[in-house]
């Protein structure tokens, strides 16, 4: 097989990819892009640290090869905000203390940011009552709709504040 | 990962004879198939990726519904035909794995999932469905989250997927393109396989088939209930789920679909329930009997004792939810 280059848009700027097909998204963007924001934290989708929004919306970038992502528009944690102009999610995870550690924090802001585009699109969760309803971001909607960022340090009630805040700050 | 050629194929009949001259896999999200790579229980030579293949409708067919095999998990969810027509489907898929991952899970790569068995997952270990021949190291090993219907001597693993137990109590149909260019339409009930003397095949697919999608027939009357049991409420396989649609005609069950997920091999549906419950009044009686014959064969390998008792009370819980009846 000829290698053939594949070229991602990350954050808004253009990478080659040109390696080994093996390389997964994450590898790819830590590695090979040195946006070091993205975590891995066990590499097999149970944990989230590696979530990144492509095309708008969150996957696991652990469980994604980067050969595959050729035309794809990818937001990582770099991409949402800088230390000087933080966004309102990021600005709302400082204020609340919703970390310890911090390992799981990129994760969270990214699928969080995601979270909400879905809540608006009327996306329903295993926990909405009404399949047809409106969305309504309650903490048990955000607790189950946050469920696949794991946080050892059990920082989830500070994260779930933050989310709200912003949320409300958004409405 | 062991090295692998990456395949971009240029027509999804390109891809079906490739993979059936040459080996190798089809790749739609990854979220299972690249696990495995990584850990070397599945070590394909090519990859054929069939991500932008057109597969990714929902459209209607006939009176019913057509998913495309590349839909993603989320949008079958939230798709607003599915959400009305089949809210058993969409409750089903909303209970499994995370939001993250069923963006990128799609309607065929849900299907072929592979068991969860942890001696399946670790190539130290012996297991016929992974290296034929071996052994299977959870038979009298820990086997907690196995089989307690339809195993064999040969392998007591589980199909551990939510969005398929639905497709079975909605009796959905699996499209499948051929390398020979020809398609074939199978019931999803009979697109697993019991693991018999061959548990390394999890389904009914040849060299070179082809998912292109799913068809729903046309919507059921009544009620639909998906209920999954698992270790904590969010981001865990099932122990013990069942899917229902139940249609009343006055205080009488008139027809009754079931599926149940995490029991066996594959879903497990059993047509003699559904004979028993139609026409009855419902009552916990007549609920117990039904979970009389779902168990008649139901054996416990050790560990997996307590889902005898636990499918026996979900089965009731969710009958006594979708007719008003029994306790
Ligand atoms: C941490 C974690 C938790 C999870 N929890 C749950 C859960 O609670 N419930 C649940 O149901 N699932 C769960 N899953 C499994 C998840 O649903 C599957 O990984 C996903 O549905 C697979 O879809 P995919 O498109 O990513 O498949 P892939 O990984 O791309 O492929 C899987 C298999 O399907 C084959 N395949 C794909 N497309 C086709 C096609 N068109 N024709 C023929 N063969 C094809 C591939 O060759 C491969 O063998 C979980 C997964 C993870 C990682
Ligand atoms: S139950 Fe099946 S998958 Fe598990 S070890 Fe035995 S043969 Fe392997
Ligand atoms: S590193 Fe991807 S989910 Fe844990
Ligand atoms: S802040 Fe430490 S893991 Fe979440």
């Amino acid at each position: 097989m000829p290698q053939t280059n594949r070229s991602l848009t990350i954050n808004g700027d253009t990478y080659e990819f040109s390696g080994d097909p093996r390389t997964s998204l994450l590898d790819f963007l830590r590695r090979d892009c040195g946006l070091t924001g993205t975590k891995k934290g066990c590499d097999h989708g149970q944990c989230g640290s590696c979530t990144v929004i492509v095309n708008g919306q969150r996957i696991n970038s652990c469980l994604s090869l980067a050969v595959m992502h050729d035309g794809d528009a990818i937001t990582t944690i770099e991409g949402l905000g800088t230390p000087d102009d933080l966004s309102p999610l990021q600005a709302a995870f400082v204020k609340h203390d919703a970390y310890q550690c911090g390992y799981c924090t990129p994760g969270q802001i990214c699928s969080a940011q995601a979270m909400l585009e879905e809540a608006k699109a009327g996306w329903p969760s295993f926990v909405s009552d009404d399949l047809d309803g409106e969305v309504k971001l309650t903490r048990e909607e955000i607790s189950e709709r946050m469920s696949g960022n794991i946080c050892r340090c059990a920082a989830y009630s500070n994260i779930v504040e933050a989310i709200l805040e912003t949320m409300e700050a958004g409405e | 990962m062991k090295p692998f050629d990456y395949i971009r194929p240029e027509s999804l009949e390109y891809a079906a004879q490739q993979q059936q001259r040459d080996g190798g896999r089809f790749i739609a999200g990854g979220t299972n198939l690249l696990d495995l790579m990584k850990l070397e229980v599945e070590t394909p030579e090519r990859l054929f990726d069939l991500n932008r293949m057109p597969m990714a409708q929902i459209e209607p067919e006939g009176e019913g519904l057509r998913i495309g095999a590349l839909v993603s998990n989320n949008a079958c969810a939230a798709d607003p035909r599915v959400r009305r027509d089949y809210p058993v489907l969409s409750r089903a898929i909303l209970a499994g794995a995370t939001f993250q991952l069923r963006n990128r899970a799609t309607t065929a790569g849900n299907l072929c999932q592979r068991t969860r068995c942890y001696y399946f997952y670790n190539t130290a270990m012996p297991c016929n469905k992974r290296e034929p021949g071996t052994g299977c190291s959870a038979l009298n090993g820990i086997n907690r989250i196995h089989a307690i219907l339809g195993a064999s001597d040969q392998c007591i693993a589980t199909y551990p997927g939510d969005m398929a137990v639905a497709l079975y109590a909605l009796d959905a149909t699996v499209e499948i393109l051929q390398a020979s260019g020809g398609r074939r339409h199978v019931p999803v009930r009979d697109f697993h396989r019991l693991p018999g003397d061959e548990p390394e095949k999890d389904n009914v697919l040849e060299p070179g088939d082809v998912i292109t999608g799913v068809v729903l027939p046309p919507p059921p009357q009544g009620v639909q209930l998906y209920r999954k049991v698992r270790e904590r409420s969010s981001y865990a396989f099932a122990l013990v789920s069942v899917a229902a649609v139940v249609r009343m005609d006055g205080e009488r069950i008139a027809e009754a679909s079931l599926a149940f997920g995490a029991l066996a091999h594959k879903p497990w549906h059993d047509p003699r329930i559904e004979t028993l419950l139609a026409g009855e009044v419902p009552s916990d009686a007549v609920f117990d009997k039904a979970a009389d014959l779902l168990l008649e064969g139901a054996e416990d390998y050790g560990h997996n004792g307590y889902k005898i008792p636990l499918a026996r009370r979900t089965l009731k819980e969710v009958l006594r939810n979708a007719t008003g009846g029994g306790q």
